[in-house]
């Protein structure tokens, strides 16, 4: 670094200087008026933040308010909890919500571990050339867009002539459109999930192996440790604080199905169990122009979300492992 | 290696690299196909289901879309709203996580904890679309960079490195008459180039792929981005009128177009790979190590 050539010896004797070590002092008037450079900085930056993420978080009491466009949302009647009965007494609701609550639950229990035994693979691979050429392989989907993704999927899947419909439909004899068959909707979203995001997820794993103190496997080799006990006693204690934090991460967007992927590859046909909150919100609020209504489902799940991520790291609290906040 | 590697842990890591080779051509397979398919003709897209080389090579699909106007207008859209729209974000980024990254500013906690909180709870897309809505940016292109121009992860991660850069090489600028502005662009942002390389990487690759925003903010089909354009090529059965075919002479290679389209749209993120590979492997390693 260019550092080291200006040879700075200690901060000059400057007025400023001292009174940034002890800001205490001085009244915030003056503080303010001191660093308004600073201030400008951080405007541009602050008013987005009001502009793009706090407005909409107002926003969301056009939940318990019926929207009029020409009032705009501050002066719109309050209607209290009449959306959320709607949505709890819709019939469409319960379908949505169990859609979502079961891709939820089979990204925690499919998607999650397997960066987890994949990276402890690439980790006992010891031809580093192959494992670096793996690791380019394996990275390359999270790059690709959902639309791209999606693309892809619907030329292997094509119906009739798509390589992996004829596979199908060699090994089970199975001749049914998979693109637009109910049962095949979630098969298909998670073996999208798992190529795209797989790789990807190894990295941050890996990075946790790598830092392993060497002299551990050494000590457990000299008492006797085959590699697998080795693994089981060594390795994952190693990497269980980044398991943890990564379930807390995950556990906050549980709900978030990804409203692009998801979207791509409904049809009329798989709708039933295609739709989840995201979508759901989508047609609701934007197709059907049910703002107040859509508002609600969305501010329902961000709430479930919230508690979520709150939850998992309260009872990772209490179980003295490492946390988030 | 241990000196008694028994056969039993041998066979397993001979198991354990081809378990990984085959998942490293489950991945790339697919692709390989797809890049195949776009340079193959259409009898042999008809004849042969699969295949990861084209007997007979050509370059028609590609000629067929360079050939319409929908897909040059699109693939212009995408790289001038990516370009802007990066170095948008990369300023808005940047110079809110310097102020942010001095521990003496005023109300820095706050801000920081207003910002984390972001990241916790969204408005959701419903009151985000209706503020969009309210300042009239629907069908303008700052609606695909407004509302994503700062990301919280990157402003902390951004803010954590410039926590870490020399405080005294700032103060010395300040001794010789530099301004707070002045340290920032001549001594702070020339450290970071690193940093901002990684992050324009970052966030040139979200809006070339971002589908929801013109999706929810789009409704003018000349408009439209690559994401959306290959989305309608791929999902829609007469192509011709999707691609708003000029010479009628040419019978467009039905199939070929919709392997074609993929490929030139994931083009230039299969250029930038190699940096992209190095550089976003290292930026989310800062932020996990920073949390």
């Amino acid at each position: 670094m260019a550092v080291d050539t200006y040879e700075v010896k200690a901060p000059a004797p400057d007025g400023e200087v001292r009174e940034t070590a002890r800001p205490r002092k001085v009244p915030l008037q003056v503080r303010l008026l001191q660093y308004r450079w600073l201030m400008l900085l951080l405007l541009p930056g602050v008013i987005y933040f009001v502009v793009f993420k706090y407005m909409p978080m107002y926003g969301v009491t056009l939940a318990f308010k019926d929207y009029v466009p020409v009032l705009g949302w501050s002066d719109s009647p309050w209607v209290g909890l009449k959306h959320f009965d709607r949505m709890f007494t819709s019939p469409d609701f319960p379908r949505v919500f169990w859609n979502t609550v079961v891709l939820a639950f089979l990204n925690v229990v499919i998607v999650f571990p397997m960066p987890i035994i994949v990276a402890l693979m690439l980790n006992e691979l010891r031809v580093t050339v192959l494992k670096r050429m793996i690791q380019t392989a394996i990275y390359i989907p999270h790059f690709l867009s959902w639309a791209i993704v999606a693309s892809i999927t619907f030329l292997l899947f094509a119906y009739g002539d798509g390589p992996l419909t004829l596979l199908v439909e060699r090994l089970t004899g199975d001749t049914e459109s998979i693109l637009t068959d109910p049962a095949w909707f979630r098969p298909l979203i998670i073996l999208q999930t798992l190529w795209k995001s797989v790789g990807w997820g190894t990295i941050i794993y890996l990075a946790a192996l790598a830092g392993v103190d060497a002299s551990l496997y050494e000590a457990a080799r000299i008492d006797g440790a085959t590699r697998m006990r080795q693994l089981w006693h060594v390795t994952l204690p190693a990497i269980r604080s980044t398991i943890i934090v990564m379930l807390i991460l995950q556990s906050g967007t549980l709900l978030d199905t990804g409203f692009e992927q998801i979207y791509l590859m409904t049809n009329s046909l798989n709708r039933g169990v295609a739709e989840v909150l995201d979508t759901y919100t989508y047609y609701m609020g934007i197709e059907q122009g049910a703002f107040s209504y859509s508002t609600a489902v969305g501010l329902f799940k961000g709430v479930i979300g919230a508690v979520l991520i709150f939850g998992t790291n309260f009872l990772a609290k209490k179980f003295n492992q490492s946390t988030l906040f | 290696m241990s000196v008694h590697t028994s056969r039993s842990e041998k066979a397993l890591d001979v198991t354990n690299a081809l378990v990984l080779i085959a998942l490293g051509l489950v991945t790339v397979v697919p692709f390989i196909f797809v890049i195949a398919g776009s340079f193959a003709t259409e009898s042999e897209l008809t004849a042969r289901p699969f295949f990861l080389w084209p007997e007979q090579f050509t370059t028609a699909s590609y000629d067929f879309i360079l050939s319409t106007d929908t897909f040059l207008r699109s693939l212009l859209v995408t790289v001038g709203v990516t370009v802007f729209g990066t170095l948008v974000q990369l300023l808005l980024t940047f110079t809110m996580a310097y102020p942010l990254s001095k521990r003496y500013l005023p109300g820095r906690t706050l801000i920081l904890n207003l910002v984390v909180f972001t990241m916790v709870f969204t408005g959701g897309m419903i009151p985000t679309f209706l503020v969009v809505k309210s300042m009239g940016l629907l069908d303008s292109y700052w609606a695909l960079i407004l509302p994503l121009a700062i990301s919280p992860f990157y402003l902390i991660i951004v803010k954590n490195f410039f926590q870490e850069l020399p405080e005294e090489l700032q103060q010395a600028a300040k001794v010789d008459g530099c301004s707070e502005i002045g340290v920032f662009f001549r001594i702070v942002l020339p450290l970071s180039k690193p940093v901002l390389a990684t992050f324009a990487l970052f966030y040139a690759v979200g809006i070339w792929n971002d589908f929801m925003s013109p999706l929810l903010y789009i409704n003018d089909s000349s408009m439209w981005t690559l994401q959306m354009f290959v989305r309608q090529v791929t999902s829609s059965a007469s192509l011709s009128n999707t691609l708003g075919q000029t010479n009628l002479d040419i019978v467009p290679p039905e199939q070929g177009v919709q392997f074609a389209v993929i490929v030139a749209a994931t083009l230039p993120i299969l250029i930038l790979y190699p940096f992209l590979q190095k550089h976003f492997a290292k930026g989310i390693l800062i932020g996990a190590v920073k949390g």
